[in-house]
């Protein structure tokens, strides 16, 4: 039995190094947070913590970086709350609908409207992003929610999830629905999106995660502060730590942790279902 | 309760695979059709063109005294159960018996009448508020039947409904479905590839083969005159004996014995059912016994007559060994084939 | 119309149609048009503007332009910041998924093996999933800050003068670091998703064969995963490309001048700071030929039958 345990043990122990790996730096982030920004500016993260916090969170939230006046906290929190809810709703049902269209019904250009939407897989927004920025512009966009968000959801992967999900039911239920005296839009309302269920929800959690940490995209489309989201405003936040006196560092590294804890917990609370989302992308 | 009539009825897909052959018959008001063949022998398509879940072809097809070539399944007033049952796993057994009333827009109280009516004459009162996961593989099984008869359809279409289930609930489900239709009266057709299903559960068997109609008769007609080399061979189990022998001077020879009178001259398949090769000491045919297998109530002997494989099918209390044996025969059973064409003769 | 195609070539390839499709016209032109008209504006008109700017000179006060064949392209590869960009980006996209994958892969047999704790320990390993890629920079900002970074402060310990930001080794270093931190819980997903996919007869079998766990892991239970371990490739080859923007954009302190850049990057760098709009879509071209042709080695592996379904 011994050498039994003592791998047993070594397992734990490799696990345990790589959870503290996962986690200290936050917690690190967290500790820095809830020291004054003077101790911060001496000695860096230390292993014991302070009560600045609540300061820290205040400040973060309600006063103002940059110049406008704009950017609170809270502010940006809005901004993070209206991309990533706008991106991960528009692109379900966006994405639902298309799916449901091209799975359920016999259209002549079929094969067509396929590849047009598939090839978005192909190429990321990253690639192309420069023309994007102009065509925004082109189209007065710029400094908008549908400037942030529609272009981001320009893309087919919840088409191709939910196509792929679509194709899994069993086509004996649309018969028996048909039978039933369901037409297209009955059968979507009263069957499909009910059955679909857990996988909205798996969409959901990845689409509001990519959504909210999007950064390129807000960066080059958002100049007004009023329209910065947490993740955007980052390097804003961090570029003002540099050369001043006394950089607020409390307060930056509050941001941070509010940024991402949103899609952290949203991650861990429903994470059977995010996990099961993910990886039936694999199939 | 209706007549089903197709005439010259025939599907080829886009790609020219023609499905089913024209095919004509009448179903006759309250009869209970089974449709029965291998894989991919058209049966499940026929059955669709009959729900319209596939479009016509050619031909035409009444149900009643309609056309209804172009009208929706949903206005066919027809019910169909599914061989995975189909259910819609996300609603209650209540919901799932009402849906397609409520969508015909039938008022909440009778459609609630409807459904508990249909619950108890199912067995299934105590379940109607569960999901279809929690229900067992019988219980689901009827359901689907329960969605069917509260249509009050004038047709039932059933597409191997038993086939998901294991051997004990087929054979209970079987008589169950029976003798609802029975009790109900309504015009059925129902799919099977298995032949003890079509054997036991229909007042007229279709044998379907290649798309093609290969014969229409009763249980009986089919399994004492099959039409066909294909019939013979499909239904029953084990399956008929076919054996190549001679027609010479009007007399059917098996390795160089005469065991019938025909006319004619030239190549025949002979068709000998297994019960009707019977041990018999001073039997006039030499048969020998390779391999016997032990079924119980009776047994297979699997043995080479004429240097062809044939099966015998003999009682329990027959007593029977690996080795030479006698047989006789019973002439007014056999069967004639055309071995080019596989008609019979 | 009978256009049921149980046997046409849609269907043979996979088929994206139902057997019993409904025939209404109108609902799914109406069903596809918001995705199609927002992929062509936003998705295919941009990727045609690229391709053509590519081969447009751009007047840096946005005076029109002019055409210049490929000139953009051959100054591309003539531009020694260019092909350094290019090399930065093989060894440290190759780097960051060999090191994110082999990590992940020991952290999920291990995590898939233990009994006690199986749980906590995925839910510790995943949640780093949801953390936005510039934050993760800023906590690389933390770890090696000049002044009291914890990591530059042991790296110190070594004789090791750590200067992010200042020497090119260090802040590429620093870039992986937190890149393979930042990717290790997707890949550990997957493979943990990967490993309890496997049926269990399978793994009992492979125990009654073989007394070694090292002999039956690599005998058995990686030969299994490897389909999960090569969409993984892809994915991480995809992810060290593109998504690590946030990261570099970070650490580099939005000094790109000395500091290591890859590929996307230095597209908005010189695109979005230096306003060279022709050379920059170039660029672009560039890296989506570079995806296709990843995409296409995708399919080509696929059709080779990783799968052993």
């Amino acid at each position: 039995m011994k050498p039994v345990k003592f791998t047993a043990i070594v397992d734990h122990l490799i696990l345990i190094t790589g959870s503290l790996v996962m986690i200290l730096p936050v917690v690190m982030l967290l500790q820095m947070a809830s020291t004054t920004d003077l101790e911060t500016m001496r000695n860096g993260p230390g292993l014991v913590f302070g009560d600045q916090i609540p300061v820290n969170f205040h400040k973060a939230m309600f006063e103002a970086s940059g110049f406008s006046g704009k950017n609170t906290g809270l502010n940006m929190l809005y901004n993070s709350m209206i991309l990533g809810f706008g991106f991960a709703i528009g692109k379900i049902v966006i994405g639902m609908m298309a799916a449901y269209a091209i799975v359920y019904f016999r259209l002549r250009f079929a094969t067509f409207a396929f590849w047009i939407i598939f090839t978005t897989l192909l190429l990321p927004l990253e690639v192309r992003i420069l023309p994007s920025y102009e065509i925004v512009q082109k189209l007065g966009m710029l400094n908008t929610y549908q400037g942030l968000i529609i272009p981001l959801i320009a893309s087919a992967t919840a088409t191709f999830f939910f196509r792929q999900f679509f194709r899994s039911v069993p086509e004996e239920l649309i018969e028996a629905a048909r039978i039933d005296g369901a037409g297209p839009i009955k059968f979507f309302v009263d069957i499909l999106v009910p059955l679909s269920r857990t996988m909205i929800a798996a969409m959901f959690i990845i689409m509001f995660v990519y959504g909210w940490n999007q950064y390129l995209w807000p960066t080059m489309i958002t100049t007004e502060e009023g329209m910065f989201t947490l993740v955007r405003g980052i390097k804003q936040i961090t570029q003002s730590l540099e050369g001043t006196n006394l950089p607020e560092y409390g307060k930056s590294n509050i941001l941070q942790i509010i940024a991402i804890l949103p899609p952290v917990l949203i991650v861990i609370f429903f994470q059977s279902w995010f996990v099961k989302g993910l990886t039936d992308s694999d199939k | 309760m209706a007549q089903v009539t197709l005439n010259a009825l025939r599907k080829i897909y886009p790609n020219g695979y023609e499905a089913v052959k024209p095919a004509s018959f009448t179903i006759e008001k309250g009869e209970f059709v089974v449709l029965v063949g291998p894989s991919g022998c058209g049966k499940s398509t026929m059955l669709r063109l009959i729900a319209g879940l596939e479009d016509i072809t050619d031909g035409v097809l009444h149900i009643g005294e309609r056309v209804v070539n172009s009208i929706d399944p949903a206005d066919r007033d027809i019910a169909m159960v599914f061989q995975n049952y189909a259910l819609y796993p996300h609603m209650t057994v209540r919901k799932n018996i009402g849906y397609g009333l409520k969508n015909r827009k039938i008022a909440k109280d009778i459609i609630h009448q409807k459904v508990e009516e249909a619950a108890h004459l199912l067995n299934l009162t105590d379940y109607l508020d569960r999901k279809p996961s929690q229900l067992s593989g019988g219980q689901r099984q009827r359901v689907a039947m329960g969605r069917a008869i509260v249509r009050d359809p004038l047709l039932f279409l059933f597409d191997e409904p038993l086939s998901n289930l294991d051997a004990k609930l087929r054979n209970q489900m079987r008589i169950e479905i029976k003798a609802l239709q029975r009790r109900l009266g309504v015009t059925s057709v129902y799919v099977t590839h298995d032949q003890v299903e079509a054997m036991t559960m229909a007042d007229r068997i279709i044998v379907m083969n290649g798309g093609q109609i290969e014969q229409i008769g009763t249980p009986s007609e089919v399994y004492h005159f099959p039409a066909s080399t294909f019939v013979a061979s499909f239904m029953g189990a084990p399956a008929m004996n076919l054996l190549d022998a001679s027609v010479e001077q009007g007399a059917v020879v098996l390795g160089g014995q005469t065991i019938a009178a025909l006319a004619g001259h030239g190549p025949v398949t002979v068709g000998i059912r297994p019960e009707d090769i019977v041990p018999d000491a001073h039997g006039d045919h030499a048969i020998e016994v390779t391999l016997i297998e032990e079924l119980g109530a009776h047994r297979i002997l699997h043995a080479i007559w004429a240097g062809q494989p044939v099966m015998v099918s003999v009682a329990k209390d027959v007593v029977a060994a690996v080795g030479p044996l006698r047989v006789a025969i019973k002439a007014a059973a056999l069967s004639f084939f055309d071995p080019r064409t596989g008609r019979r003769l | 119309m009978a256009a049921t195609d149980l046997w046409s070539p849609v269907h043979i390839y996979g088929g994206f149609m139902k057997r019993a499709g409904f025939s209404t016209r109108w609902l799914p032109i109406l069903l596809l048009l918001p995705q199609l008209s927002i992929i062509l504006i936003f998705f295919y008109w941009p990727a045609a503007h690229a391709v053509k700017s590519s081969f447009y000179l751009q007047d840096p006060f946005g005076f029109g332009e002019t055409f210049v064949g490929m000139k953009n392209y051959t100054a591309l590869l003539k531009s020694s910041a260019y092909l350094r960009s290019a090399q930065f980006t093989v060894i440290f996209t190759l780097i960051v998924t060999m090191l994110s994958l082999s990590l992940a892969l020991l952290l999920a047999v291990k995590a898939d093996k233990v009994i006690k704790g199986a749980k906590t320990y995925r839910t510790l390993l995943m949640w780093v999933y949801a953390v936005a890629p510039p934050v993760a920079g800023v906590i690389g900002l933390v770890l090696f800050d000049q002044s009291w970074g914890p990591l530059k402060d042991f790296f110190g310990l070594f004789g090791w003068d750590f200067r992010l930001g200042v020497t090119y080794f260090d802040t590429a270093f620093a870039m992986v670091v937190v890149s393979v931190w930042k990717q290790l819980p997707v890949n550990f997903i997957f493979f943990l998703s990967g490993l309890q996919s496997i049926p269990k007869s399978v793994r009992e079998a492979a125990l009654i064969d073989n007394r070694s766990a090292t002999g039956r892991f690599w005998d058995v239970t990686f030969p299994l995963l490897a389909p999960t371990a090569f969409f993984l490739l892809i994915i991480n080859i995809t992810y060290a490309l593109f998504d690590t923007f946030g990261i570099i954009d970070t650490l580099a302190k939005g000094e790109p001048s000395n500091n290591p850049m890859t590929l996307v990057y230095r597209v908005y760098v010189d695109g979005f700071r230096g306003n060279d709009l022709g050379g920059s879509s170039a660029q672009s071209v560039v890296l989506m030929v570079l995806v296709l042709a990843l995409t296409v080695f995708q399919f080509r592996m696929v059709e080779r039958r990783i799968h052993y379904t």
